[in-house]
């Protein structure tokens, strides 16, 4: 009797000293940059639809203004550079690039800072936001340092302009093995490589090769190749053809918009961004909206579902569903939306609903 | 073809009782047989007398998935010439696109379809298409895309003039690999072309009475080359003050051509968004089955469709979309002063498509090609002889 009482109480303790292990290990930092113009008002409707759905998560808010570092180059903020090599997670609202001040964009910057290689954009109809395009599905993954956007111009003499599209057998293997993976690892079944190499041969060929060594080591992707104009031509007379598709910078950016505007435009639309050394920032692609900032008309749901992608990147499917499922049935209720959304709610009270739902889904 | 280049065309007659017609000695006996055998009674629309001498067109067989407006024209009793050449994708030489564009130089006007690229080839294999459109120096890439009666799509009322540069900006096939695994390839922009097609752009739209020209480019990015695009745009708008002119960047751009094209009236852009968005809006009409494009340069204007495809996978089935070609014909009819006959084969196709309802597979439907066309044809007699005064 006694030996199985203290069976017992044994059981007990290892379970709680199990649960106290994971739930240390799971309290996971975040950095977050909540941005300028709608930003702030933005992240905190994120921050408090996560407190409800009681997700284990620990905020750590930074400011990325840029900053003339030693030897006058510009850079972030070294906290913010900090936070962000510790935690390798981040949240990032909309930020502003005002114009003559001298520093390049934030976005780029950030960009350089981490070597975020791959912007990944999943584009999914949602149920209630009616567009012309229903039962859209698929996964944008866009090369996100080099190609058209390398920044190397020329004036070769008054009136001559020469933009250098640069290509490298490293960024184009990267971008494909992060493509396949992603697929892989997300079920989907089929990767396209889009590109131009019927008048490229060489740049767009040398992306187009990459592409299919690494295909070689994926034999359970299906993988396709399509010229670029061919998929802008199928893509809005049937995007249901396409499922994961991988490609150059510019093209990416140009086919990323185009998918963001089937689903209703970028304010619905998640995107993250992955780096080298396993950091991955998660961002809200639209702009700072600085008419509408303070006056708690912001639609959050943009930031929303990209920190739903975050979640599943850190392998917190559980909330990340209770959370996307919490919002998705707010907008397609239509009790309650902001503006934008063709409501006229405030982002508040959007997010009051939003996070109501939540606590019930639970 | 040296002898055609040679022979004076002598003005044909068509009479009522019957003909007699010069015949160069090279010609393919079968385009003139019908001349001779055909009287007026089984040629509705033929003329009395044709004063000026034919036109001589020259028609480029690239990759073509169908020639039935061929049929359609002889039919119609079209006063244009075929000439045609042959151009095999499969061949590495250059010297049958150099026969073609010497063809083009000879008879100025070409009605062409698209010939593959192996992409799989080196790079001194080059687009034979994009050969062709830079030694014609054929600067503007026009794309009419509207919506057309009949054809169910998600979006209505769409009217958007495309005017794309051709000739240089990410086309210009400068390529090179600095070391192994670092390949450079250059977009060239120059001030010249910028202006050139700014101007086309304008003019266009002030013909046609268009109100706003939209320059599409990505000059927050690529500041030097879309940046002098864009101050070209800028000058020549300044010459054109009964049109707005305004821009776009190219990725709000096709985002906003899939939520609102009801925006867009005229846009102008350099060669790779012009690939773009040209693709997007033929997505947006009805499909690459539907909308012609020309391309027109200072002496020689080249039409095919808009979205340069060859169908290799629907070729020789007879369930390829003839209007694209058939309307690119009429385009070029229109060029050449053909304005009635233009027409008459338009109006025949607009009616095909909306009450006829004969859709080819591309529309949903189960026509064939060759049905389409006899319906065409069909649409053509129902509209009575064409006599001399019209013309």
């Amino acid at each position: 009797m006694s030996s199985m009482m203290i069976l017992l109480v044994l059981k007990c303790l290892s379970q709680i000293i199990f649960y106290c292990i994971c739930f240390a290990f799971q309290m996971q930092t975040v950095t977050i940059i909540p941005g300028d113009g709608i930003g702030p008002e933005i992240s905190t409707s994120v921050i408090k639809i996560f407190e409800a759905a009681k997700v284990p998560i620990q905020w750590e808010e930074r400011n990325v203004t840029a900053i003339k570092g030693p030897g006058g180059k510009w850079m972030i903020p070294p906290e913010a550079k900090e936070s962000m090599d510790k935690s390798k997670i981040g949240l990032k609202g909309p930020l502003k690039t005002p114009i003559a001040a001298g520093h390049p964009s934030m976005n780029l910057l950030l960009r350089k800072t981490f070597d975020l290689y791959a912007n990944v954009r999943p584009c999914v109809s949602i149920e209630g936001y009616k567009t012309p395009y229903t039962d859209v599905d698929l996964v944008t993954i866009r090369e996100n340092t080099e190609g058209e956007y390398s920044g190397i111009e020329h004036v070769i003499v008054d009136g001559v302009v020469q933009s250098i599209k640069l290509i490298t057998e490293e960024a184009s293997r990267r971008i494909a093995e992060y493509a396949f993976e992603y697929a892989r690892n997300n079920q989907r079944n089929s990767v396209t490589a889009v590109h131009k190499a019927n008048i490229m041969r060489m740049s767009d060929g040398l992306f187009l090769r990459k592409c299919r060594e690494v295909a070689e080591n994926f034999k359970d992707v299906k993988f396709t190749e399509m010229y670029l104009d061919t998929v802008c031509l199928n893509m809005v007379q049937d995007p249901t053809q396409f499922d994961v598709l991988v490609m150059p910078n510019l093209y990416g950016d140009i086919l990323s918009d185009l998918c963001a505007g089937l689903i209703g435009g970028l304010g619905v639309t998640p995107s993250g961004n992955i780096g080298a050394n396993g950091v991955a920032i998660f961002e809200s692609v639209h702009g700072t909206a600085p008419d509408i900032a303070g006056m708690d008309l912001a639609n959050p749901t943009a930031l929303l579902l990209s920190a739903v992608m975050m979640l599943r990147h850190m392998g917190l499917h559980g909330h990340a569903k209770k959370i996307e499922t919490a919002c998705f049935d707010t907008i397609r209720d239509k009790k309650v939306l902001t503006k934008d959304l063709g409501g006229n709610s405030k982002c508040s009270e959007f997010t009051a609903e939003i996070c109501r739902r939540v606590q019930d889904l639970d | 073809s040296e002898n055609c280049a040679n022979q004076p065309h002598a003005p044909l007659l068509l009479t009522k009782t019957g003909q007699t017609v010069r015949r160069p000695a090279h010609s393919d006996p079968d385009s003139w047989r019908w001349d001779r055998t055909r009287t007026s009674e089984s040629c509705p629309r033929a003329l009395q007398v044709w004063e000026k001498g034919r036109e001589k067109r020259l028609l480029v067989l690239g990759d073509l998935i169908c020639l039935t407006d061929w049929g359609l024209h002889r039919f119609c009793c079209v006063p244009v010439d075929f000439e045609v050449v042959n151009v095999d994708s499969s061949l590495t030489s250059e010297d049958e696109i150099n026969n073609a564009v010497t063809a083009i130089r000879r008879n100025g006007v070409a009605l062409k379809g698209n010939i593959e690229t192996n992409h799989n080839l080196p790079p001194s294999h080059k687009s034979r298409n994009n050969l062709l459109r830079t030694s014609l120096d054929l600067y503007a890439n026009v794309m009419h895309c509207q919506t057309l009666p009949g054809v169910q799509t998600r979006h209505k009322d769409i009217d958007i003039i495309i005017i794309r540069e051709n000739t240089e900006g990410e086309y210009s096939s400068l390529e090179h690999e600095n070391v192994p695994g670092v390949v450079e390839s250059l977009k060239i922009i120059t001030r010249v072309n910028s202006l050139r097609i700014a101007e086309y752009a304008f003019r266009q739209a002030r013909e046609k009475g268009r109100r706003r020209v939209t320059a599409v480019h990505k000059a927050n990015i690529m500041k030097l080359g879309d940046g002098l695009f864009l101050q070209c745009c800028k000058e020549v708008a300044a010459g054109y003050p009964d049109i707005t002119f305004d821009n776009m960047i190219v990725d709000n751009t096709t985002m906003q051509l899939v939520s609102k094209p009801q925006q867009f009236d005229v846009m102008v852009m350099p060669n790779l968004y012009g690939n773009v968005v040209s693709n997007v809006c033929a997505g947006l009409v009805g499909g690459p089955g539907l909308v012609p494009g020309a391309n027109y340069g200072k002496d020689y204007a080249v039409f095919e469709t808009a979205t340069r495809n060859t169908g290799k996978s629907i070729a020789n089935k007879n369930i390829a979309n003839p209007t694209a070609t058939l309307l690119a014909s009429c385009l070029m009819l229109d060029h050449l002063g053909l304005h009635d006959y233009a027409s008459m084969i338009r109006k025949a196709i607009l009616r095909t498509l909306s009450e006829t309802r004969l859709h080819t597979a591309d529309l949903g439907g189960q026509g064939t090609t060759s049905e389409v066309v006899q319906s065409i044809m069909k649409e053509v007699q129902k509209g009575g002889p064409l006599t001399s005064e019209k013309i």
